[in-house]
């Protein structure tokens, strides 16, 4: 644990949670409100409104996943807590 | 001996599994060639079945083990990408591969719920309960809570909840083996169900979750293939372009001009009719949030779910598996619409063109004599029995029209080939597709809770001082009898349990979900606070689920006040009350019925569906363990200085096993 302040760790740790959390609210959630209007809205045959449900949010889950991973695997490198 | 053995194959798993997925698709081929030759379709599809089923069983028997690290977590050695394909196999079941594409063309944009659902809990899953889980270094789910909240009761309370949640749906898995193998093959369907159960036993009880984990990855790759191949097909034949999910924007914009040229003919009923992307047609949007809610915290507590995360080598590769498992599930989940929309465009194209009864498609008729397609009412199993249906239709036109046909929700993925005219080698190769998914889901679960019977009751609260050749005898016995019992109760067809699988997502988020989470991320959490909750939280669910579904007159009597039943509804409920009070004799049987049934469609809780109790549960969760907590002493210093180093991923895991490595000979 060098050179890091105890309780940084968790800090920054529980920041990321809070982010990820939010954007997993809103394309969870709060994007599918609105979905009577994104529909109006048209992509290459897609309603707006419907792709986001179909396809949109779940890329978006996947992706902030991988970032997930990477960003809190650099937060455990920076405050020396990392495995090996 | 034994580790340099699993070392090679661990660094040779690439060329392994390409090897595998090449001979796969050599064996498609081969498959493809003797049909032209002239082979009959039953022999095209028992060499699918029978091969897949073989190369699982060898791959189960070559992961034997005698280890008991190996045996539970497959020995902390799966890379993040395999144990990725693995959880992707683990979590799509039989229903998902054959039954996702026909929901989403039954309901439209509100089907896209269970899309969302289904996926968006890994985030759940991987941001947190996972990384922290695998720290944590337990066997079992259940491991964790005796831990964490000091011992047997938070234990038994939580393998309760884990056999609850999966014991209905190892069932439905098995069941679905069987309903599978015996439409493709003609099997009878008790056989069916049986050889489903041998295909499972092969694959989990020699080795546990090391077999389990290489057999699913070989099941993920003849699933995905299956499942991706005839739209691939269908999207370049159609669209000249092999993307489906790409394509199927086009189809979308054909159905909505269908949609309006079918009503316009009188093909269709405006009134009925539910545009193809409309939202809110069949829920509304307090139940669609909720069903996405409960579906995605349900995701993240599935136990059967989380031991996968258990099997990485590090943290780190826990939390970097989780995206590869959604990554995965989403190969399967983003392409279900496009099926969707693709098997709609085909049938509402065929009703748009003002098609004769009497020349209906082979297809209809196929799965009509199965009882999957009806059309006006009756089974479509002949020409004449749809024109004497329909003919009992006052002002029937003669002509199929939307609202005449019914099919059934199955129908859409094993019906695809052949609505559009592939040849018989991929329908049999969407049969094995199927049966992957359900076997390998049958497989999660089985160990899942056999693992919580002999580790959690036999090891750590019968006989703590088992050796380790003891504890695996107990696990396989536990194993195979917990599996031949869910083969016997699918063989019955139990409609009741079937119907009840969907309930395992709300039982499980309820009961296990605040507990977890707050186990990891608030210290303060304490033991009788933990077991307030989870009392309360799977309490109220299962109140919820029990009540509105087998007791819901007395249910809708108690808490009509808080139910969201219009005046009709109610004045109808009044009306059957007392006729069924004024009733004698048999008549009152079937009023009883009449009024039941209609009390099942308005007994809730501000109007919300069975499936969404979890709704409930949840905030009684949290709520029970906050409050209790806050009223009781904080958690020992040993306890928080435990959460501490869970949450830290260097160091050793928190539970270390005496004996992991022991009985290697």
């Amino acid at each position: 644990m060098s050179g890091s302040e105890p309780g940084r760790y968790w800090q920054r740790t529980s920041r990321l949670m809070w982010t990820m959390m939010a954007i997993w609210v809103v394309f969870s959630f709060v994007v599918h409100f609105f979905a009577s209007t994104l529909n109006s809205i048209v992509i290459l045959g897609f309603p707006l409104g419907f792709y986001m449900a179909a396809q949109g949010s779940l890329i978006v889950f996947v992706v902030m996943l991988f970032m997930f991973a990477r960003k809190q695997d650099s937060i455990d490198h920076e405050e020396g807590v990392a495995e090996d | 001996m034994a580790n340099q053995r699993s070392g090679d194959f661990i660094s040779n798993l690439g060329r392994i599994y390409t090897y595998y997925t090449g001979g796969f698709f050599g064996f498609v081929i081969l498959l493809a060639i003797l049909e032209q030759l002239g082979v009959p379709n039953k022999w095209i599809g028992y060499g699918f079945v029978f091969l897949t089923i073989g190369v699982y069983a060898v791959i189960g028997i070559l992961a034997r083990t005698s280890e008991v690290g190996e045996y539970y977590v497959a020995g902390r050695k799966v890379p993040s990408f395999y144990n990725g394909m693995a959880t992707g196999a683990d979590w799509m079941s039989g229903a998902s591969f054959v039954g996702m594409a026909g929901t989403l063309f039954l309901l439209g944009y509100d089907g896209l719920a269970f899309v969302l659902g289904w996926t968006g809990g890994y985030v759940l899953v991987a941001i947190l309960i996972a990384p922290f889980l695998r720290k944590f270094g337990a066997y079992t789910v259940p491991d964790f809570f005796a831990e964490r909240y000091g011992g047997n009761f938070a234990r038994i309370l939580a393998v309760i909840v884990l056999i609850s949640c999966s014991f209905t749906y190892v069932v439905a898995q098995i069941f679905a083996t069987g309903l599978i193998a015996s439409r493709f093959l003609d099997m009878d369907f008790t056989v069916a169900v049986y050889a489903g159960l041998v295909g499972i036993l092969l694959c989990s009880m020699l080795g546990g979750m090391k077999a389990v984990t290489w057999t699913q990855v070989a099941q993920y790759i003849v699933l995905i293939v299956a499942y991706l191949l005839p739209i691939i097909i269908l999207s370049a034949k159609k669209f000249g372009i092999p993307l489906p999910q790409l394509t199927y924007g086009m189809a979308l914009q054909e159905i909505a001009s269908l949609e309006a040229s079918m009503v316009q003919k009188g093909l269709a009923n405006a009134a009925t009719l539910k545009p193809h992307t409309k939202p809110f047609t069949t829920y509304d949007p307090l139940n669609y949030f909720a069903l996405i809610l409960c579906l995605m915290v349900g995701t993240a507590s599935l136990p059967h779910i989380l031991m996968r995360y258990f099997t990485t080598p590090s943290v780190r590769d826990a939390r970097s598996s989780v995206a590869w498992s959604l990554f995965f599930i989403f190969l399967l989940y983003f392409s279900a619409p496009a099926y969707a929309a693709f098997a709609k465009l085909e049938v509402y194209s065929l009703i748009n063109a003002g098609t004769q009864l009497a020349n209906l498609p082979a297809w209809i008729f196929t799965y009509g004599k199965l009882g999957l397609v009806k059309v006006c009412g009756a089974d479509a199993g002949t020409v004449d029995a749809v024109i004497a249906a329909c003919g009992k239709i006052a002002n029937h036109g003669g002509l199929l029209r939307l609202q005449d046909l019914n099919i059934n929700t199955d129908v859409i993925v094993l019906s695809t080939p052949e609505i559009a005219g592939m040849p018989y080698v991929i329908a049999g190769l969407v049969a094995a597709g199927g049966l992957a998914a359900a076997l390998s889901t049958a497989d999660g679960l089985l160990l899942a809770i056999a693992n919580a019977l002999s580790h959690d009751i036999y090891y750590k609260m019968i006989n703590p001082n088992a050796p380790a050749r003891m504890r695996l005898i107990v696990s396989r016995i536990l194993l195979f009898f917990v599996a031949v019992l869910a083969a016997y109760v699918a063989s019955t067809r139990p409609a009741d349990i079937l119907s009840m699988v969907a309930w395992a997502f709300s039982i499980a988020a309820a009961g296990i979900f605040p507990a977890l989470t707050l186990g990891v991320w608030w210290k303060r959490a304490t033991t009788q606070g933990a077991i307030t909750g989870m009392i309360l939280g799977y309490g109220v669910c299962v109140y919820y689920l029990v009540g509105t579904r087998y007791f819901a007159v007395s249910f809708h009597e108690m808490w009509f006040w808080l139910g969201a039943a219009t005046d009709a509804q109610l004045t109808r409920y009044n009306e059957l009350y007392s006729a069924w009070q004024a009733a004698s004799g048999t008549a009152k049987d079937a009023a009883w019925r009449a009024l039941n049934t209609h009390a099942q469609t308005i007994a809730s809780w501000f109007g919300v569906r069975n499936i969404s109790a979890a709704l409930f549960g949840l905030p009684f969760g949290f709520v029970g363990i906050w409050l209790v907590s806050l009223f009781t002493p904080a958690p020992s210093r040993e306890v928080q200085d435990m959460v501490e180093r869970t949450r830290t991923p260097a160091g050793e895991m928190i539970m270390q096993e005496k004996d992991a490595g022991a009985g290697s000979h």
